[in-house]
């Protein structure tokens, strides 16, 4: 024992020193021509849409080295833990993938790892081609510091347009609940699952769940959860609970198998009929083949027709970044109109400026595009912008443990528990 | 004392019970083999055709294009891994058996406890470590090298590396030590002329414990080394699969072709891993 | 064995002088050879050990990096054990040992004892089921979770062999388990646990065995069972032929000779086995990552993704850093008895 403990104090020293004292920048001279840039966009659309950010970047930018630190890993899984010890270790990429919302501004500017770029904003006229609701969502004090890219359309229902006039319903401009489950029902009395569901890593039905609750308090009900003036265990909330409960007597029964994608593969086969998606699942109809009003179609997921829930994706300026220069060269960069006309058609979202060439859009995107100009912009939850992370997972434990046993009054509880434990924690 | 080595007489099946356990033993081979008969057929697949609900079909279109996809892809991570692998595995073996060496052949005061400190490292999750380990790779400017990754592989495998090698030398008699001090060798001389030449069936375990952790570890591999061209097979193998839609196809050609030089290794090493296994690792 | 390097018999006291000397060096060479590793150890593993209990009692409970201790100081444990979800990785952890344990240790003997028997391709045979070993957790995840699907995977076979047919027939229902998606938990033992303890009323996750817990299990046994294999293997060899001709000369039938003399000289390998597996599947994280993830209802939950989870997801690095404390204490619950009695032993 003698030897452990005679090694222990000088090692205990030095290591607390280096612990306690902010470890030092990366080495890499600043001078260099290079830029790293951090996602998990890691294939198909995605790759293929950061490709052209990447080439509308080096022409505008030319002789500039462009490191593409890239992990793959659904919703970031694989890549949080390499950005978050990066950025606790002191060596951050030049910028990264982030939505704006509580993950930018509380993850990473507050404890301030993210540089202010609001000069950007007040050249190139981006103060009126940017909605001011997304610019707000990125906006601490006063200063913004993200630029956003592309934008997604959280609150989509979509449906195998054959499977429904097979079994004789239509789909009108909106939903409502009543009309939903009345489908629902018809398509259960012919033996098909009616709401297709893969929730696999929870975020699926996380997601049903944040459309459904928007669908029953509405846009300013939203605002008001999210601000904790409307509590989670309200009458309104719970009353979300409840169909959401009664949504899983609709369900494909191996939903827990499946990832999200392969559960719109099975609405394209025809095994199931809806499903609540953001609009990220246009790619697969695409890949698929498949044609717009034809074989499938889209509406508002019930009850939230006039609101629209952002999932937007953003790069930030990193505090102390390698490559400062070239970097706000890249923020300028990806928020021209050039580069947001040729990211967005590839990556399925709809462009974050609202001055861009509508032609080069499919009717999906048109429809979104119209809806993002006139309808309440709303954060999402489930993708970290309306709350932040611990509540996030809070919400996904929450969901995991109300599918199986569908009780209410723990599901409210658990969420205002967390809610107030991430108030304290946040002050 | 050293075992003989397996006997390898083998005979046709003689009683009923003999047929039994051959007809048992092949559904046991059929069932092992049943993961890797899905990954080949679906990594055989176009992108097209692939689907949960035809898992089980032979591919209708024989496609080599999954595994020329993921080739292309991996390889250049192939050779960060092989860069990575088997310097750390040569030098985990080479620090694990001088450990060894010293724990069997020279107990001192106290040896047994810091033995017992050493193996206890070998246990710990090493999610726990993760932020202490980046900070300190910063600070002595080894994060984002693959010596960095080196290193911490080396250190963390010196629990297991040690453990087997004593367990090694422990089995080889003392009277051999005694005879070299007799002839003057010191502590160092009889390492490299004793207990070296002897312990080839250790180096092959070892060895084959290490490259196959080493070459299969992705959490390190993720944090320390953020640039993809330097990141090894497994985690360009994780890039395969997109974030939002995958390719599944390629992502299983890739899985097999990550896991073919650790299975090379072990069919043509296997008799050795067990031959070592034998000389004396398998007794606590 | 005494080499041509002859000594010259020198004089009684240089030969003392330099038997001291090298009795010196031996006593300083031992342990000044192990300094550089046992620093690095104790570096790495327990100076990082301390830092991550510190890390648990202190405020980093977001991105920002915060050292101040906590108010009160183990209010991250107490919250962890308040969990539901906690309370379902405990049981989780725990069945899924004594599971995976029993399969792959009592399956390895099976397979070693009938490699035993020196039928034709023992090689073949041995290979196949080591192969697996080989395979990274995160590419067999992938494929067992295919295979467990209960819309295609194995349930397919059941109806391609007809037994489901023939269960319809006979007046019974088709055999097609939930697998990965069932979230059902069989032998609750809640009731009966609170009647001895009174605070279990409180616990809200059933405590038995969940049925998701079944194909990873399985999916873990395929891929250590070949391990465990081996070391029965290695293990068999060093029963000497001469015991077993004794016993059977002795009269002892062959089922005999297996029980009463070769099972009970392979109990140490047992024992170095069952450690090696106990602690890998105390720690498990990969494979259950890549193959149900959380399951329905935390069904397949281990504190594994519990550490990940909290830890990057939630970005609550003081709960993480106390999960991952917890790991530790339930891995030195299993290893330290072990080495205390190897110890004890030397």
């Amino acid at each position: 024992m003698h030897l452990k403990m005679r090694l222990c104090s000088p090692v205990v020293a030095f290591a607390s020193f280096f612990a306690l004292v902010p470890a030092p920048l990366s080495s890499q001279a600043a001078g260099e021509k290079k830029l790293e840039v951090f996602s998990w966009w890691t294939s198909g659309g995605e790759a293929a849409a950061l490709d052209s950010l990447f080439a509308t970047y080096k022409k505008q930018n030319p002789g500039i080295e462009i490191i593409n630190a890239t992990v793959a890993g659904g919703g970031g899984s694989a890549a949080r833990p390499v950005l978050q010890t990066r950025l606790a270790g002191g060596n951050p990429p030049d910028t990264w993938q982030s939505h704006p919302g509580w993950e930018m501004l509380g993850q990473y500017v507050e404890p301030g790892y993210c540089e202010a770029i609001t000069e950007l904003y007040q050249s190139d006229g981006w103060d009126k081609a940017f909605p001011k609701g997304l610019v707000d969502l990125m906006t601490k004090d006063g200063k913004i510091y993200g630029v956003l890219a592309g934008v997604h359309r959280g609150n989509n229902l979509w449906f195998n347009k054959k499977l429904l006039e097979k079994n004789g319903i239509t789909v009108g401009d909106k939903m409502t609940f009543d009309e939903f489950f009345a489908a629902c029902d018809k398509l259960k009395a012919a033996g098909i699952p009616a709401l297709g569901v893969g929730d696999s890593g929870i975020w699926a039905s996380a997601q049903l769940f944040e459309n459904t609750l928007l669908g029953v308090v509405g846009g300013q009900g939203w605002m008001d959860l999210f601000s904790g003036k409307m509590k989670w265990d309200d009458p309104k909330v719970k009353e979300a609970m409840k169909y959401f409960a009664k949504m899983q007597d609709y369900l494909n029964p191996d939903h827990s198998a499946l990832s999200w994608d392969q559960a719109i593969g099975a609405l394209i086969e025809g095994k199931v009929a809806f499903s609540s998606m953001g609009d990220w699942a246009d790619g697969e109809f695409t890949k698929a083949g498949k044609k717009e009003n034809v074989d499938f179609g889209w509406v508002s997921h019930p009850g939230t027709d006039g609101s629209f829930i952002i999932v937007a994706d953003g790069f930030t300026l990193a505090k102390g970044a390698p490559h400062k220069d070239a970097t706000i060269a890249w923020l300028k960069s990806i928020g021209s109109k050039e580069a947001q006309e040729a990211f967005n058609p590839l990556k399925g979202s709809i462009p974050a400026r609202t001055d861009v060439d509508k032609s080069k859009f499919d009717n999906y995107h048109q429809w979104s595009m119209k809806s993002f100009a006139s309808d309440t912009l709303l954060p999402s939850c489930v993708h970290g912008e309306a709350a932040p992370a611990a509540f996030q997972q809070a919400l996904n434990d929450a969901v995991t443990a109300f599918i199986v046993d569908k009780n209410i009054d723990n599901f409210a509880n658990a969420l205002a528990q967390a809610a107030k434990e991430s108030e304290a924690t946040n002050k | 004392m050293q075992a003989s080595f397996v006997n390898f007489r083998q005979s046709l099946p003689r009683t009923i019970w003999d047929w039994l356990i051959l007809i048992f033993l092949l559904f046991c081979a059929l069932f092992f083999l049943m993961p890797i008969y899905v990954m080949v057929v679906t990594g055989l697949k176009q992108a097209e055709n692939v689907s949960l609900s035809t898992m089980w079909h032979l591919p209708v279109h024989l496609s080599g294009g999954g595994f020329y996809e993921a080739w292309r892809r991996l390889y250049p991570n192939m050779g960060n891994s092989l860069q990575l692998t088997i310097p750390a595995t040569i030098l985990s073996s080479i620090l694990g058996a001088i450990n060894g060496y010293i724990f069997a052949k020279w107990k001192f005061r106290g040896a047994n406890t810091l033995f017992a400190v050493l193996v206890f490292g070998m246990f710990i999750p090493y999610q726990s470590i993760l932020i202490p380990l980046i900070q300190f790779l910063e600070q002595i400017k080894l994060y984002g090298t693959i010596g960095g990754l080196i290193l911490v592989h080396v250190i963390y495998g010196l629990p297991i590396c040690s453990l087997i090698f004593r367990n090694f030398f422990a089995g080889i008699p003392d009277e051999l030590i005694e005879a070299a001090r007799l002839d003057g060798a010191g502590v160092i001389r009889i390492f490299l002329l004793v207990m070296l030449p002897l312990a080839l069936p250790a180096f092959v375990v070892v060895g084959i414990f290490q490259f196959t952790n080493i070459w299969n570890d992705f959490l390190f591999g993720v944090t320390i080394l953020p640039n993809p061209s330097a990141q090894p097979v497994t985690v360009a193998l994780n890039n395969l699969s997109g974030s939002f839609s995958v390719d599944w196809n390629v992502v299983m050609a890739g899985a097999v072709i990550v896991a073919l030089p650790t299975a090379l290794i072990y069919i043509l090493l296997g008799r050795f891993f067990v031959r070592g296994l034998l000389a004396g690792s398998v007794k606590g | 064995m005494p080499t041509a390097n002859l000594q010259v018999p020198r004089s009684r006291q240089t030969q003392a002088q330099s038997r001291r000397k090298r009795i010196s060096s031996e006593r300083i060479l031992p342990p000044l050879i192990l300094v550089p590793s046992m620093a690095a150890i104790i570096t790495f593993v327990y100076i990082f050990i301390l830092i991550t209990i510190w890390v648990s009692l202190s405020r980093w409970g977001t991105l920002r990096i915060d050292w101040r201790p906590r108010d009160p100081l183990f209010e991250a444990y107490a919250q962890m054990f308040a969990m539901p979800r906690w309370h379902a990785d405990l049981r989780n952890v725990f069945v899924f040992t004594v599971l995976f344990l029993s399969a792959s240790i009592g399956f390895g003997l099976l397979l070693a004892l009938l490699l035993d028997r020196r039928l034709l391709g023992f090689t073949l045979f041995r290979n196949i089921f080591l192969f697996p070993y080989a395979l990274s957790f995160i590419v067999t995840g992938i494929a067992w979770r295919w295979i467990f699907n209960p819309e295609t995977g194995i349930n397919l076979l059941f109806d391609g062999l007809g037994i489901n047919k023939w269960l319809v027939s006979i007046g019974g229902a088709p055999f097609k388990p939930g697998w990965t998606t069932d979230p059902a938990v069989l032998f609750s033992i809640n009731d009966a646990l609170g009647h001895v303890f009174p605070g279990v009323h409180n616990i809200s996750v059933h405590l038995g065995i969940p049925m998701a817990m079944i194909p990873v299990v399985v999916a873990a046994s395929w891929q250590l069972t070949g391990f465990a294999m081996s070391m029965y293997i290695a293990g068999l060899a060093t029963v000497p032929n001469e015991l077993r001709e004794a016993a059977r000369i002795d009269g002892a039938t062959e089922f005999q000779v297996y029980t009463k003399v070769v099972l009970p000289l392979l109990r140490p390998v047992t024992v170095s086995t069952a450690i090696i597996l106990g602690h890998v599947s105390l720690k498990i994280f990969d494979l259950i990552f890549a193959m149900t993830g959380v399951g329905p209802g935390f069904a397949t939950d281990v504190p594994g993704i519990f550490v990940f989870d909290m830890t990057f997801k939630a970005t609550r690095y003081n709960l993480g850093a106390a999960a991952s404390i917890v790991m530790l204490l339930l891995v030195a619950l299993v290893i330290v008895p072990y080495l205390w009695r190897n110890l004890r032993k030397n």
